[in-house]
């Protein structure tokens, strides 16, 4: 084996975010390196680097012993390097030939050769072992797996040398992931080399090489066994911080606070099934696991944003109505969305206008409002969240992620919530404005608000929550207080499912 | 719930390094105050109503003696009135992130319904109040139709009001076996043909459509959630806000519009025909546009409507006036458009970059 990639001291700034902070990653040809790390830890941004959608702010990339330049996506592809990504690229509406020879259609005078096409995507397929594609069809009729294997096509037929796949196994069930490994080691032994990043360590075992693990952007380790290096010292590597978070003081939950808000067996097929807890008033139940075990999912449909196949959601022991987000409202629960963007804030509107849309009716005496009152309730509510800047006529926009979340949580507060469900609460929040945010979401269960927390960082979870359900592949697998269990435990149940 | 209680700064241990990472993020006061100023109605308005002045004074060099008479000033306004109130309606939609293509064909069904001889036999025997309901009543009926199909038959509202625009002339057309229906209740054409204060009604409804429009969407909770569902549709949802609900009130508001249009018109032409409302559609999607309304949804203004649809008759006015083809004053028209959508995009940009 022959190094092929090799990735020295890479940097990535954002604004406000060092995303990326000397990263290290050397490849070989014909190997399957296996990428580490939590959410944030840098693995999507070094990855959109190494194919030229990112342009480093400092480092060095050498393929094959020389330096290079990825300049573009286009330049990436150009030297032999793919991607196969968690979301596919492919255009549903056209087939499985003119999808794999999407942008390099063999051609003659502009006029598309469409036999040579078909000719040579069913050899590509053949040597992928899915001779059994029709290459005619739209790629959209496809199951998930067929159309990875389309988008591993269509990486070859550009004669990829270096193939990055970002959680590939994420939409597969269990046999379609072996039919992926058998794929994999094919394009090994033809010397391709795979970058494979995957949550659930039992699959980097089965497949992977070599390791690299990154952790708040920077390579903490590389080089290691795939299939030697105990779990244990992989999750230490992944999970020793530098940055440390004050989580304020818990407070005590007595047993006899009533219970407020009661989930049984609330089930979605495809997203999550058999799911109960109770969480009490002054309570925060903390919900954790992987991208895709169906937590955020859960959330939404105890909100009635989606539609419960069966189970049942009660606040104050009345059940809500399945799917209906006004019933939810009407009861008392709130939602802080995941995507705060696109789910829960008008960005060109004022903040006060942000602040009151769910609480309209109370500013309004037959219909008219009094802008007078909205802006003084939701100067009120800046002030003591402590917006910044604490005017209430500036747009949304213009706010930083740390505000804009206060602001979405300040409309929840005017409404008296006795349910509030946080989904990525600190998502995009720089680290100073998060122990605010902390604090705010405290002192809202102080005050006898029952809470839900979903986040991808297990620290948080753990650092806030009084309880914890720990979620894998929409089920719960664990469920108890939050300071019986650690972080390395939470992050065994949610990639390898064991027992604590 | 107690405002104390929410009070981060209660719990001393979380003060520290706050202000340093949350100021960073705050907009430089002079930027702010820049964009306040472009963004706030006035200056946002500015720039059309410079446009308006402009073609004034344009009006007034090239045929002064006639232009600036008060005659002239209520012609402009008279013409302005059935295609301002359209342009309200119009206004409410696309706020709400709609689109309404069949006003123009509402406006000919509502005419036509209400001067049909049963209609008006009925209106000489009892009240000409009877003709006008008919309109309206055809207007928001249309509209709750085109709303239905938008919010609960998910048919995008491009396609759903073009299916409206074609069915409502087309049923137009047979209800009038294509003729011309004159209006025989002298009533009808007295009242809403003359003039009170010397300003005539039909320039008097248009303000008060125009002013109520005003009030609706910027000072009750109706309005606040049209910029609402408009601005982010499933932030609304979440918010828990009946966007489907809305949206059908949207549009039935636009349609009643129409059916207001349609009484104006009559009265205008004391006819009742399917070939009424000819391409109101493109003049009133034109005046919101040019107005200042985002075409995407969840910005929107009265005022930028009614100027955009001043801006466009007095254009037609001062062509006439000198003698310039209808087909010269297309030209101008489309110029005008571009012209403004371009300016409002450079606005956009900066308020988003700031």
């Amino acid at each position: 084996m022959t190094g092929l990639l090799t990735m020295t001291g890479i940097v990535k700034e954002f604004p406000g975010v060092r995303a990326l902070d000397g990263v290290d990653l050397d490849v070989r040809a014909g190997e399957v390196h296996c990428l580490l790390g939590q959410n944030g830890a840098g693995k999507s941004t070094l990855i959109r680097v190494l194919t030229g959608a990112h342009q480093p702010d400092a480092g060095t990339i050498h393929l094959n012993g020389e330096p290079v330049q990825l300049n573009s996506p286009t330049a990436a592809i150009q030297r032999g390097i793919a991607a196969i990504y968690q979301e596919l690229d492919l255009v549903p509406e056209l087939t499985v030939a003119e999808n794999i020879f999407l942008g390099h259609e063999p051609a003659r005078f502009g006029f598309s050769r469409r036999h040579e096409a078909t000719v040579r995507a069913r050899e590509i397929l053949q040597g992928l072992g899915h001779a059994e594609i029709p290459t005619h069809r739209a790629v959209g009729s496809l199951p998930a797996a067929g159309q990875q294997v389309v988008s591993m096509a269509r990486a070859l037929s550009r004669d990829a040398r270096l193939i990055v796949m970002d959680e590939p196994s994420a939409v597969l069930d269990p046999e379609e992931v072996s039919n992926l490994f058998r794929v994999i080691r094919g394009l090994t032994e033809r010397g391709v080399a795979v970058v494979y990043i995957s949550h659930r360590l039992e699959e980097i075992r089965r497949i992977g090489d070599r390791v690299t693990v990154l952790k708040d952007g920077a390579t903490v380790a590389t080089g290691l066994d795939a299939r030697e290096t105990p779990t244990k010292e992989l999750i230490r590597l992944m999970t020793g911080r530098s940055i440390e978070y004050v989580f304020p003081p818990r407070n005590e939950v007595p047993s006899t606070a009533p219970v407020v808000l009661e989930v049984d067996e609330l089930t979605r097929p495809g997203e999550f099934a058999g799911i109960s807890f109770t969480v009490r008033a002054g309570e925060i139940l903390g919900l954790a696991g992987l991208v895709g075990s169906g937590r955020s999912e859960v959330l939404e449909t105890v909100y009635g944003a989606r539609r419960a196949a069966s189970g049942s959601v009660r606040v104050d022991g009345a059940a809500l109505r399945p799917g209906r987000v006004q019933a939810a409202v009407k009861a008392g629960v709130g939602l802080a969305p995941e995507e705060r963007k696109s789910q829960a804030l008008l960005l060109d509107q004022a903040v006060y206008k942000n602040i009151t849309v769910s609480t309209l009716q109370r500013f309004a005496s037959g219909g008219f409002l009094n802008n007078r009152a909205e802006r003084e309730a939701a100067a009120g509510l800046a002030r003591s969240l402590d917006l910044r800047p604490a005017g209430v006529d500036h747009p949304v926009r213009n706010l930083s992620g740390g505000n804009q979340q206060k602001v979405v949580l300040a409309r929840w507060l005017l409404r008296d919530c006795r349910v509030l469900l946080l989904d990525e609460p600190t998502r995009g929040v720089d680290v100073g404005a998060r122990s605010e945010i902390y604090a705010l979401i405290r002192a809202l269960a102080a005050n006898g608000v029952a809470i839900v927390l979903v986040s991808s960082e297990v620290e948080e979870v753990l650092g806030l929550s009084d309880r914890v359900v720990v979620l894998r592949e929409g089920r719960a697998v664990h469920t108890g207080p939050a300071q019986a269990i650690d972080e390395h435990q939470v992050l065994d149940l949610v990639m390898e499912g064991s027992a604590v | 719930m107690s405002e104390d209680i929410t009070r981060p700064d209660t719990t001393p241990e979380t003060r520290p390094d706050t202000t340093a990472s949350t100021q960073a993020t705050v907009t430089p006061p002079a930027a702010q105050r820049s964009a306040n100023l472009l963004t706030s109605g006035i200056g946002r308005n500015l720039g059309l109503v410079v446009a308006l002045v402009v073609l004034c004074i344009v009006g007034v060099i090239t045929a002064g003696d006639t232009f600036a008479t008060g005659a002239n000033v209520l012609t402009i306004l008279r013409l302005a009135a059935v295609i301002g109130v359209v342009s309200v309606g119009m206004t409410f939609v696309i706020t709400g992130g709609g689109i309404d293509l069949s006003v123009g064909a509402m406006v000919a069904l509502a005419s036509v319904w209400a001067t049909t001889l049963a209609t008006q036999q009925l209106a000489a025997d009892y009240h000409w109040i009877l003709m006008v309901s008919t309109a309206l009543a055809v207007g928001a009926a249309c509209g709750l139709v085109n709303g239905l199909l938008v919010a609960y038959g998910k048919i995008v509202p491009f396609i759903a009001t073009l299916a409206m625009l074609a069915a409502a002339r087309g049923l137009a057309e047979i209800i009038s076996d294509r003729k011309t229906q004159i209006i025989t209740v002298n009533s009808f054409v007295d009242f809403f043909g003359g003039s009170l204060l010397g300003v005539p009604v039909l320039v008097w409804i248009f303000l008060l459509v125009a002013a109520a429009g005003w009030v609706v969407l910027n000072r009750t909770t109706f309005g606040r959630r049209t910029f609402a569902v408009g601005g982010n549709a499933e932030a609304a949802r979440l918010a828990g806000i009946k966007v489907q609900r809305h949206t059908v009130a949207l549009y039935v508001v636009a349609g009643l519009c129409c059916g207001i249009a349609a009484v104006m018109l009559m009265a205008r032409t004391t006819t009742g025909s399917s070939t009424h409302g000819q391409l109101y559609e493109l003049d009133a999607i034109a005046a919101v546009v040019i107005g200042g309304t985002l075409l995407s949804g969840g910005r929107g203004t009265i005022v930028g409507t009614v100027i955009g649809v001043l801006i466009f008759t007095t254009l037609n006015n001062v062509f006439t006036l000198n003698n310039l083809s209808i087909s010269a004053q297309s030209v101008a028209k489309g110029a005008i458009i571009v012209v403004a959508v371009l300016l409002q995009q450079r606005l956009a940009a900066r308020t988003t970059s700031s």
